[in-house]
């Protein structure tokens, strides 16, 4: 139900946008005549009436068609699919560095809150907070690429590397080392911030108090009595910043070109490829949706409130 | 009064905390002994050094802003105040174990019940897996907490505030410590439910011999409770003496007006009692006590003695000592 809003509500957007398919085309080819325009307009139904068009669009997502790239001229679904797993794998290496980093990172600085290293952790999230991604993946391209020359500079791996070898995937490690850690630097800077306040938060509670009297070390303390309690914040945070850390993707993909669906998002709205931003608009809708479940799921493992009031 | 070696004897402490304001010595040459199986109750206003004395004790003062500048905490003769952080880890809840004021948030929301109390046991006695649950079952028992069986699989939030102080009894005893410190383990429960819990208290105390100190600002608590009672005010103790004797001949102003101030339920009260009484006025901050008496300027005895300088404890009857210059024999006043 709640995909098929988004489903009418992207199309609406899109067709709110001034220029077409038949636009584009035209201005590829260096121009064309009203009766050549009229005819892409025909052979795609943008000719017909509005709602139309949108209820054969709906007729077809429901099942499962996509439609067709106007640019590549292939299906949607295809074209999704052959880019969405650079993509996941660029933004969930991405989130999933950036939360345990982030979170270590806040579980060390709020043992000692006003120790160096607790300056550091918030220098590092006003820096990152501040930060525009394509900057700091900029930079990082002067430091490891122009100067180091230790990392390729775009690409998901070298094409002469054979597919499917150990190499191959040592390869793509190496061309996804700097658009992940571009895309983390920002997530990063949030959960070791949120990470922090958590576990200091946590760490003045009652049972704290309680787990020291019951003889139990400060790293037991810190990392089985406070963290368990103190990741919960980080998870709601996690939930949320996943549609979020989507949209850093697309610059980061587009800034190492990097075979994704945030690159191909970023040509097609270039393009004019309405069905296949309105594809991968869908897609990214549904990636979002499974988060939020995957998010309830962890908060059932780790806090036993929640459990019990679902089964109640 | 007994003559065997007290089990735990607390000598001159002294803790200070650095706080903007200035430095505020929240504890200032407190003493006390306790004999095995023995309660001795502790009792003043909100902010007096009651709880930061139980803290001592465990050394689990917040260190730094706080301080231990002074004194000894002697267990079985061993002074904790100087024994390593490793040793004291060994002591808490093995030897000393305490419970608080807060049931609803002393335990762990993320963990069951019988894994904390099981963490207790595993951690002291080294017992497998199993066999500590199976002690926390047993604690449950102790405490009479009903279907043990089932409930030490509970989460803290599937049970009432009696419950869970219940459980907080059940975690501290489960490795059968010579000491219990009970912080207002009663003042966030029902009526009814205190009673319930000093019953258990006392039966438990009973059974394996633990000696309790008891924290509290409610007299009708220690008078129930305790054996010998140490009335503090502002960081020192201003009388001490068996309960009884402090109940029957309160000799410190300040002890009199904490009896005055609770409520009695009599058909017919004495018509030279009022409505209810207080003591008027609010505990000085800790950080300007001047060179006197911290309780002068609420007491109505107060002198410019009381105001210059500090009493000293004086002996006022048999093992029963108030620090006031009303009862100095040697006639400074």
């Amino acid at each position: 139900m709640l995909l098929l809003a988004v489903v009418v509500f992207n199309f609406i957007l899109l067709s709110l946008v001034p220029g077409d398919i038949a636009d584009t085309l035209a201005g590829e080819s260096g121009g064309a005549s009203q009766e050549v325009m009229d005819d892409i307009r025909r052979t795609y139904g943008l000719d017909r009436p509005f709602h139309i068009q949108l209820a054969t669009y709906v007729g077809k997502v429901v099942q499962g068609d996509l439609g067709t790239s106007y640019y590549f001229n292939m299906p949607v679904t295809e074209l999704i699919l052959g880019r969405v797993a650079p993509t996941l794998l660029l933004v969930v290496t991405a989130l999933v560095l950036a939360i345990l980093i982030g979170t270590l990172f806040g579980v060390i600085a709020s043992r000692r809150p006003n120790g160096l290293f607790s300056h550091f952790v918030t220098v590092l999230a006003l820096v990152g907070f501040a930060a525009p991604v394509f900057w700091t993946a900029f930079l990082l391209i002067v430091l490891f690429v122009a100067m180091l020359e230790i990392m390729p500079l775009s690409g998901l791996v070298d094409p002469t590397t054979p597919r499917g070898t150990l190499t191959w995937y040592l390869d793509v490690l190496h061309h996804l080392f700097l658009p992940v850690l571009s895309l983390s630097s920002i997530y990063l800077a949030s959960y070791s911030r949120l990470a922090r306040a958590s576990m200091m938060d946590v760490l003045g509670s009652d049972y704290i108090r309680t787990a020291r009297a019951k003889g139990l070390g400060e790293t037991s303390v810190t990392y089985k009595h406070a963290l368990r309690n103190a990741v919960i914040p980080v998870i709601t945070i996690a939930g949320l910043q996943f549609s979020h850390i989507f949209s850093g993707a697309v610059v980061v993909e587009t800034v190492f070109t990097w075979p994704g669906l945030g690159t191909l998002a970023f040509e097609s709205i270039l393009r004019g490829d309405t069905p296949t931003i309105m594809g991968i608009l869908f897609f990214s809708a549904m990636i979002v949706i499974v988060v939020n479940l995957l998010t309830d799921l962890t908060y059932r493992l780790v806090d036993p409130r929640i459990r019990s009031a679902r089964n109640a | 009064m007994d003559a065997a070696a007290p089990l735990l004897e607390v000598e001159d402490l002294e803790v200070e905390f650095r706080t903007r304001q200035g430095t505020a010595r929240v504890l200032d040459g407190v003493a006390l002994s306790l004999q095995p199986g023995r309660t001795l109750g502790i009792v003043g206003e909100s902010g007096c050094g009651k709880s930061m004395t139980a803290l001592s004790i465990m050394r689990l003062v917040p260190v730094p802003p706080g301080r231990i500048g002074a004194g000894a905490v002697r267990l079985k003769g061993e002074d904790l105040l100087q024994a390593s952080e490793k040793r004291m880890r060994e002591v808490r809840g093995k030897d000393i174990s305490m419970i608080f004021q807060e049931p609803m948030t002393s335990l762990n929301p993320v963990y069951s019940i019988g894994d904390q109390i099981a963490e207790t046991v595993r951690l002291h006695e080294g017992l497998s897996r199993r066999d500590s649950l199976d002690r926390a079952i047993e604690m449950l028992k102790a405490v009479h907490i009903p279907a043990a069986e089932r409930r030490v699989r509970e989460f803290p939030h599937q049970m009432s505030g009696g419950m869970r102080q219940r459980v907080m009894i059940a975690m501290a005893l489960a490795c059968r410590p010579s000491v219990l410190i009970a912080d207002e383990p009663t003042t966030a429960l029902d009526v009814t439910v205190q009673a319930q819990v000093f019953d258990l208290l006392k039966e438990l105390q009973e059974k394996t011999g633990t000696a309790i100190i008891l924290i509290s600002h409610d007299m009708g608590a220690i008078a129930e409770m305790a054996d010998r009672v140490m009335v503090m005010y502002a960081g020192r103790i201003v009388e001490e003496a068996a309960t009884d004797e402090i109940l029957e001949s309160p000799k410190h102003p300040y002890t009199r007006g904490l009896i005055a101030c609770v409520p009695h339920m009599e058909e017919e009260p004495p018509p030279e009692r009022g409505a209810l009484t207080e003591i008027p006025g609010v505990v000085p901050a800790l950080t300007d006590l001047g060179s006197g008496c911290s309780f002068a300027p609420r007491c109505d005895h107060a002198t410019d003695l009381c105001r210059s300088r500090a009493p000293g404890p004086f002996a006022v009857g048999a093992d029963h000592r108030a620090a006031c210059w009303l009862y100095d024999e040697a006639g400074a006043a």
